[in-house]
């Protein structure tokens, strides 16, 4: 079917690059495709120009976003995006630098330059997918991958306890922080933001669905068959306040977790730095 | 529940809604080309305004009761639904 002209004005449009040719490689129903359109639609409130943001990602299904957006895009090495985003940011501090990342990505062989990253409070967004597994390279356990659950690693049941990605974040000193799904769409629109105008290091985990590898060997059955579990096992940050831990087992906790608007951030105690250098 | 109770369910939405659709003129534009068939829109449509074709995808079977709440094309992973009127 041919592009009508009302599709033509459409937002998305205005972002994909124009020579990949759609849709994406990545499987029917897949959230990762949820989570492009959010972040979109954010870019285009806040108005930036496809000049003014850099996109960096890894490996992964996840990491193929920056293939299809028209931004300054960076594909590296698995688990180095926030390395690289760290030197785009250095070199053009006045750049808007996103980290598309997944949880074997940005957890596992990237943990190291996650930690760092929110240590620094550098000005980067990251937006980590969470599908609680890596679903590339066919279902092998994630970092979030949740106790018991199966993987092709873990075929009678993950031993191993899983990292909460904004726990993480919080600890190493990011200063913005917040977990949405793919289920509650205005809300993770809001919360892309929310990280994109906040300085200094932000987080969002996005809890979503690779029905393909996760959800098959898990029986949480399809696409659509996900995304209500998400809206089942969500729960908002203001009731979770009151809930204890055991009753918060196995829930996503979402909304705004953690925002810190007095730590300075690394490229600003840098170029202050210069200054002082220069003065001397 | 009564029939009384169904029929006041059923006439709410096409009072409340705005907008006037019909075959003729449909609440969204869908680019089936990009459609992947993945039952998204399908399943979370409130108003059940759309039926599966033969191969999956969404075809508009009641447009009337659309209220362009967007969930269908903010939840569409590939970028195939825009409204008509928005
Ligand atoms: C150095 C290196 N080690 C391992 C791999 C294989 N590999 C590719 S993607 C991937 C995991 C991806 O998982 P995640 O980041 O969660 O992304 P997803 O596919 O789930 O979106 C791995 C281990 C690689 N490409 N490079
Ligand atoms: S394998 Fe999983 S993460 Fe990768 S495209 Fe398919 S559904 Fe998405
Ligand atoms: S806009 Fe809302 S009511 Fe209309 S088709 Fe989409 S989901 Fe259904
Ligand atoms: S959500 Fe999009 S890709 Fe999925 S069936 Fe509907 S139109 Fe097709
Ligand atoms: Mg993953």
């Amino acid at each position: 079917m041919a592009t009508t002209e009302k599709q033509k004005s459409d937002v998305m449009l205005k972002y994909l690059r124009p020579q990949k040719s759609f849709p994406s490689v990545w499987c029917p129903g897949c959230g990762n495709g949820i989570v492009m359109g959010a972040f979109i639609r954010a870019v285009d409130k806040l108005g930036y120009t496809n000049d003014e943001v850099a996109m960096v990602s890894g490996i992964g299904c996840t990491s193929r976003m920056p293939v299809y957006l028209d931004f300054n895009s960076l594909h590296t090495a698995h688990g180095r995006a926030l390395a690289f985003a760290t030197g785009v940011k250095f070199a053009e501090p006045k750049m808007k630098v996103v980290v598309i990342t997944g949880d074997g990505d940005a957890l596992a062989i990237g943990g190291n330059h996650f930690i760092h990253a929110c240590r620094r409070n550098i000005d980067i967004t990251c937006i980590l997918i969470n599908n609680h597994t890596y679903g590339m390279t066919g279902g092998q356990g994630s970092p979030t991958t949740p106790a018991d659950a199966l993987s092709t690693t873990t075929p009678y049941g993950n031993v191993e306890k899983h990292f909460d990605p904004c726990d993480l974040a919080k600890s190493a000193g990011a200063t913005y922080v917040a977990r949405g799904t793919v289920y509650h769409y205005p809300q993770l629109e809001k919360i892309i933001t929310a990280a994109l105008e906040h300085k200094g290091f932000s987080l969002v985990e996005v809890i979503a669905n690779c029905h393909t590898y996760y959800g098959r060997l898990n029986r949480k059955g399809d696409a659509p068959a996900m995304l209500e579990q998400f809206k089942e096992n969500s729960i908002t940050t203001g009731k979770a306040k009151n809930m204890e831990a055991s009753e918060l087992e196995g829930k996503f906790v979402i909304g705004k977790i953690h925002e810190d608007a007095v730590k300075s951030e690394f490229c600003d105690e840098y170029q202050k730095l210069v200054e002082v250098q220069k003065g001397k | 529940m009564s029939d009384a109770n169904q029929d006041s369910q059923q006439a709410a939405p096409k009072k409340k809604n705005k907008h006037d659709f019909s075959e003729n003129n449909l609440p969204l534009n869908i680019n089936l080309s990009w459609c992947k068939a993945c039952n998204i829109c399908i399943a979370l449509c409130p108003q059940q305004i759309f039926e599966p074709d033969r191969d999956g995808r969404p075809i508009q079977t009641r447009p009337a009761d659309c209220t362009q709440c967007t969930i269908c094309w903010v939840h569409c992973p590939d970028f195939c639904i825009t409204s008509t009127v928005k």
